[in-house]
């Protein structure tokens, strides 16, 4: 089945534009505004200002000396986006389309978000341009993130509890776009992944990118090569992109995206979007999504907040489909294991959402040389995530 | 031809009242039941959902009967074969409303067969615009069927591309914001109908999204073709479970009259 001719924002067969009417001028405005000035010396002078002065960029790309040792193969390098202010790739994004939403004259961000890492990152710019800010988020998840949505509300934001559905991820994306279609004016939903209605998946992926472009130059730098291969992991996949953008065109470097398998990819319990889902239309995208014979989306599984969501960004899908990049699905007992294993062997907590990569980094890196190399990204740092971890392992802490 | 363009003509001054419910809320018996009353009551066209997991462009009443749908089981075929049981004893123009993955799940050909097998007019999908909409429209007019183009009142400038190709009716979205009861409506509806009867003057306009009194849907179908009635039914079907035919009915027919005693 063949899109429609004047479908717009394609990746291969996936992406478009499945939204509906009433914000199809926004998403039109929101283009052409992004069009002019991704190439406006101006706003790259200001966002390069606010990724160095206010986020911390560049960010690090750390050699990962006794991993390395550990593993027994490849070279590890860090790329350390848990360094970033508010602790995680998401500020990335989030400091584009609030300058973006600014000049574009909108005075209020909306947004939505699961663990709560895209709606602090959100507040925090809101916070810095003198905008309101509202975030969506599952009642399900502010119970699990209570720390959280105070940090979003002492940063001056509301929060507002979403209890349809499954009253996670997905159902907050779907309350910022009905929240969108109500008012729209002087409102920019600023998306939190590389997913939904073009132009998004082509923003969240070139603000992105910026990790992938310091990475290049930082491994040449250290190594005098590029890596034999780049891991990320893969919820929505924004970090994962970011990571992989400049080097899609190196055909030796391999790109691997690491899924979330809950309890395993033979189970209902589990996010792993390529590995279990099929193409479908959601959320604003033709993508893969997890979802029954009849297209009814289905409630995923995972211990990460982040990578809890049931479909994938499209310009995945079609890295997929061409077989420019691989997928690989890393469960909660994996994930968990990794978490633990980077916190002693470097003394660096990763985002329970960046320790996927990292457990297939343990998986991978001692099956290849030691003259060969490999980038791992870590998203995010794991401060939020201690109290989980522990209750996985039988401990319960009081915050 | 078209079986939607011609429910409005078949209507007795060629406004035609609209009903929407949610297939399976409470259960698809019931359902059946109340798309046998309302035709009845004189709906001229009636909207049947089947029930979506993540309705986006839906307010909590219906998403709430999507829900109840659902937890019912509910499937696409169950919703086929309950119009199979309606068609056994009515030919009241129906058409679907829902998302566009469950009809992409099913098949876009497929589901696009079945429906002229039932004798139905086609598909409403919200989420599927002007832009994308080649892919279902391809497939559905091959069947003789009509995939249903929206206009919202920040559509402006695209109004006339959408008319220019627009199948059966053009559903005018009253409001921005979700369906839902509102008690005003303050789009001015007259001037998005004139858009489309510039480039279309023969191309029904119905209109949707806010409406819940006999009074808006006279004034609704006064400055358009037709008046379209969800969440205030649903609201209704939602309340009173099994026991809603005769009080939807009776609330139909007063709409019906409205819509059909504008001059």
């Amino acid at each position: 089945m063949g899109n429609s001719s004047a479908s717009r924002g394609r990746f291969g067969i996936h992406g478009g534009q499945y939204i509906p009417e009433t914000l199809m001028n926004a998403v039109l405005e929101l283009e052409e505004a992004y069009d002019h000035y991704k190439n406006d010396p101006e706003f790259n002078a200001e966002l390069a200002d606010l990724f160095n002065n206010y986020a911390g960029r560049p960010s690090r790309l750390y050699f990962a000396a006794n991993m390395t040792a550990d593993l027994g193969g490849a070279k590890v390098y860090l790329k350390r986006e848990d360094l970033n202010h508010t602790g995680a790739h998401k500020i990335n994004n989030v400091l584009g389309q609030a300058l973006l939403a600014q000049k574009m004259g909108k005075t209020r961000l909306i947004a939505e978000t699961g663990a709560g890492q895209h709606g602090v990152a959100t507040a925090t710019a809101a916070a810095l341009m003198g905008m309101a800010c509202v975030v969506y988020m599952g009642r399900e998840d502010m119970e699990r993130q209570a720390l959280n949505v105070y940090r979003m509300r002492l940063l001056g934001a509301e929060v507002r509890g979403v209890d349809t559905g499954t009253a996670t991820l997905k159902d907050a994306v779907s309350e910022t776009f009905r929240e969108w279609t109500q008012r729209i004016d002087d409102t920019h939903y600023c998306l939190g992944s590389v997913m939904g209605p073009h132009p998004f998946p082509t923003i969240v992926r070139d603000f992105q990118a910026v990790i992938s472009r310091e990475s290049r130059a930082q491994m040449l730098e250290a190594e005098g090569k590029l890596p034999d291969a780049v891991l990320a992991c893969v919820g929505g996949g924004s970090n994962a992109i970011g990571s992989f953008y400049h080097y899609i065109g190196d055909e030796g470097v391999r790109l691997i995206g690491c899924e979330a398998a809950g309890r395993g990819i033979d189970t209902w319990e589990t996010a792993a979007t390529i590995s279990t889902g099929r193409l479908g239309i959601f959320h604003g995208m033709k993508s893969y999504f997890c979802q029954d014979e009849y297209g009814q989306i289905a409630p995923v599984y995972s211990i990460s907040a982040g990578l809890d969501y049931p479909g994938v960004g499209p310009e995945h899908a079609a890295l997929h489909d061409s077989g420019r990049a691989e997928y690989v699905a890393i469960t909660d007992d994996e994930a968990v294991d990794a978490f633990e294993y980077l916190s002693r062997t470097e003394g660096v907590i990763p985002a329970i959402e960046s320790a996927h990569a990292v457990a297939y980094a343990m998986k991978l890196a001692p099956t290849m040389r030691p003259d060969q190399t490999m980038i791992v990204t870590l998203s995010g740092r794991g401060d939020k995530d201690v109290a989980a971890i522990a209750r996985y392992r039988g401990e319960d802490l009081h915050e | 031809m078209s079986r939607i363009a011609d429910a409005f003509a078949a209507s007795p001054n060629g406004k035609a009242f609209i009903p929407f419910v949610t297939a399976g809320d409470s259960t698809l018996d019931v359902t059946e039941r109340l798309v046998l009353a309302m035709a009845d009551a004189g709906a001229d066209l009636i909207e049947l959902g089947i029930p979506f997991s993540d309705p986006t462009a839906e307010g909590p009443v219906i998403q709430d009967a999507n829900l109840r749908a659902l937890r019912n089981h509910v499937t696409t075929d169950d919703v086929f074969a309950m119009v199979e049981r309606v068609r056994a004893c009515s030919d009241v123009p129906l058409v679907i409303m829902t998302y566009a993955n469950v009809v992409f799940s099913y098949g876009i050909e497929r589901f696009a067969a079945r429906q002229a097998e039932l004798g139905m007019g086609g598909v409403i999908l919200p989420d599927v615009p002007h832009e994308e909409k080649e892919e279902f429209d391809v497939p559905f007019s091959a069947a003789g069927l009509d995939v249903v183009s929206l206009i919202a009142p920040t559509s402006h400038e695209r109004v006339r591309a959408i008319a220019a190709d627009a199948k059966g009716f053009v559903y005018c979205v009253s409001s921005l914001g979700v369906t839902g009861v509102r008690s005003q409506i303050t789009t001015d509806i007259g001037a998005m109908v004139s858009l489309v009867k510039d480039v279309r003057p023969d191309l029904p306009c119905a209109v949707g999204f806010g409406i819940s009194t006999p009074e808006q849907a006279a004034r609704m179908a006064a400055a358009s073709d037709g008046a379209i009635v969800g969440s205030a039914i649903v609201k209704l079907i939602g309340e009173l479970g099994e026991d809603c035919i005769e009080p939807v009915a009776a609330y139909v027919r007063d709409l019906a009259a409205a819509v059909h005693g504008v001059r």
